[in-house]
């Protein structure tokens, strides 16, 4: 007699249990999530997936477009008389100041050469549209459209036609990603207009205004005074308006001052922005101390900050 | 009357004694593909605030309807693409889809016998407990707490289950009216 098979009959198989999947896939994830957060060996993949998404993208963006569009189309010609009015009445105001500063400049660039200063950025620039927002509430991302294809490199400055508004962190072949400067800890040196006091902004996230860290509350800083790039960084170019000091408390109970900022640049608002190319002439790092005065590898916290 | 409205009674929500027609698996990677594109459409304000993690209510959706063919590792595989598109960290999405099928596995045998709005609350369970995840995974990775509005998603997501257990389930109605007649 032949024995009954103790086998499940294919027709009731169905594969490992739902308990044992989740352990396999939950784990898979868990490594995928450690090795993304410390080692970036996943960018490649991040890439492919990118670029076949890519299209898909682009796509849903038409709809938007083409609404804009027809807007424009039917925008009444009323709107668009007032709006050269007041466009021209603008030209006129504008006019004396615009003049002056055409000689101002030009008096500027000669005492320039005459200091032998270094001329202010010329260097290429992309103009790029933001594509959408990213939707990760815990992070502050954009995504414009250009990237690797357009010469645009990892780490270049963005801005818009008011000041600061991020930095690209990753480049794909045809868009790119913006970290805004609002976004957690994301970094900028600045130095007050007014006074010349060097600091460093970082980002607070979501919903929260920027600040200045490790700074004295005896620092020469003031509610109003405008932070621009110091330029100390080699990324962003020096000169270019960051932000606005909103409040400063000095608590003398504390180590720092707690000063909160608000960016100027429409963080979160520009279509069209312009993605610096990073500047090229900076020296060479200095040579890490040798012998017995160096300073103990345990302790030291960072490496220097290069400089120009 | 019945020439003019054909397909309102498949509109209407399915009873649990009700056998469905099996889902057409280009059905369900349309539906998957759909929610994906719905995931990451630019949108702004408010509407970006509010706006539900489709791709997880269509995921819960198979996972309730067609175990067989999407489960565990499909939802791994979908969290992997919207880590991608969303620019996050890798695996994030991955292992919320997949705690959030096995989820469905759990209680997919009882939760059909519930009227739509009551499914729609253990729906909304499921769905906080996948964001809860999320948020405990980037909180280890250092990211700060978000605001408040974090919690808005999966409570939209709740309400709309209702709305697309319907348009879910209408392609696999079996076309009652022409066989009585």
């Amino acid at each position: 007699m032949r024995p009954i098979s103790v086998d499940t009959p294919a027709f009731f198989n169905r594969g490992p249990s739902p308990l044992a999947r989740l352990a396999f896939f939950g784990l898979l994830a868990l490594v995928l999530l450690f090795t993304d957060t410390r080692y970036r060996y996943l960018e490649n993949v991040r890439h492919a997936t990118a670029t076949v998404l890519y299209p898909l993208q682009r796509a849903l963006l038409m709809p938007g477009a083409a609404l804009g569009y027809v807007g424009d189309y039917f925008g009444s010609k009323r709107e668009l008389a007032d709006e050269n009015t007041l466009l021209k009445r603008e030209l006129v105001a504008t006019g004396p100041a615009s003049q002056g500063y055409a000689l101002a400049q030009r008096e500027n660039l000669r005492l320039k050469a005459l200091l032998d200063l270094r001329e202010q950025y010329g260097g290429a620039a992309t103009a790029v549209q933001v594509l959408y927002a990213g939707r990760d509430p815990f992070t502050q991302k954009l995504f414009v459209d250009k990237g690797s294809n357009a010469g645009i490199e990892a780490g270049a400055g963005v801005i818009d036609e008011t000041g600061v508004v991020g930095q690209v962190t990753r480049v794909f072949p045809r868009m790119s990603e913006v970290t805004l400067i609002t976004d957690r800890d994301q970094a900028v040196p600045v130095a007050v207009e007014r006074s010349g006091a060097r600091s460093v902004m970082f980002g607070n996230g979501t919903g929260r205004a920027p600040d200045l860290r490790f700074t004295a509350p005896s620092a020469d800083l003031q509610v109003g005074d405008r932070l621009v790039t110091s330029g100390i960084d080699g990324t962003y170019p020096p000169g270019l308006a960051v932000a606005e000091i909103t409040s400063v408390v000095r608590d003398t109970g504390q180590m720092f001052a707690r000063i909160a900022c608000k960016p100027l640049a429409g963080v979160d608002r520009s279509e069209y922005l312009l993605v610096l190319a990073r500047p090229t002439s900076l020296p060479p790092r200095p040579e890490e101390p040798t012998g017995a005065g160096a300073v103990r590898k345990g302790i030291r916290l960072k490496a220097p900050p290069r400089t120009r | 009357m019945r020439v003019l409205l054909p397909n309102v009674a498949s509109f209407a929500p399915a009873s649990p004694e009700e056998i469905l027609r099996p889902a057409r698996p280009w059905f369900i990677a349309l539906s998957l593909l759909l929610a994906l594109i719905a995931n990451i459409a630019p949108l702004a304000g408010v509407a970006m605030v509010l706006r539900p993690d489709f791709l997880a209510l269509v995921l819960l959706y198979w996972c309730i309807r067609e175990p067989r063919r999407v489960g565990v590792g499909v939802a791994w595989f979908v969290g992997l693409l919207m880590d991608v598109a969303d620019a996050t960290v890798f695996g994030q999405h991955a292992l919320a889809y997949a705690v959030l099928a096995y989820g469905a596995e759990y209680f997919r045998r009882r939760v059909l016998r519930f009227p739509l709005w009551q499914q729609a609350v253990q729906v909304a369970v499921l769905l906080v407990l996948c964001a809860l995840l999320v948020l405990l995974v980037r909180y280890i990775g250092g990211a700060p707490l978000p605001q408040w509005t974090y919690a808005a998603p999966p409570l939209v997501g709740a309400l709309l289950w209702p709305l697309l257990s319907v348009l879910l389930q209408a392609p696999q109605r079996p076309q009652r009216s022409r066989s009585r007649r």
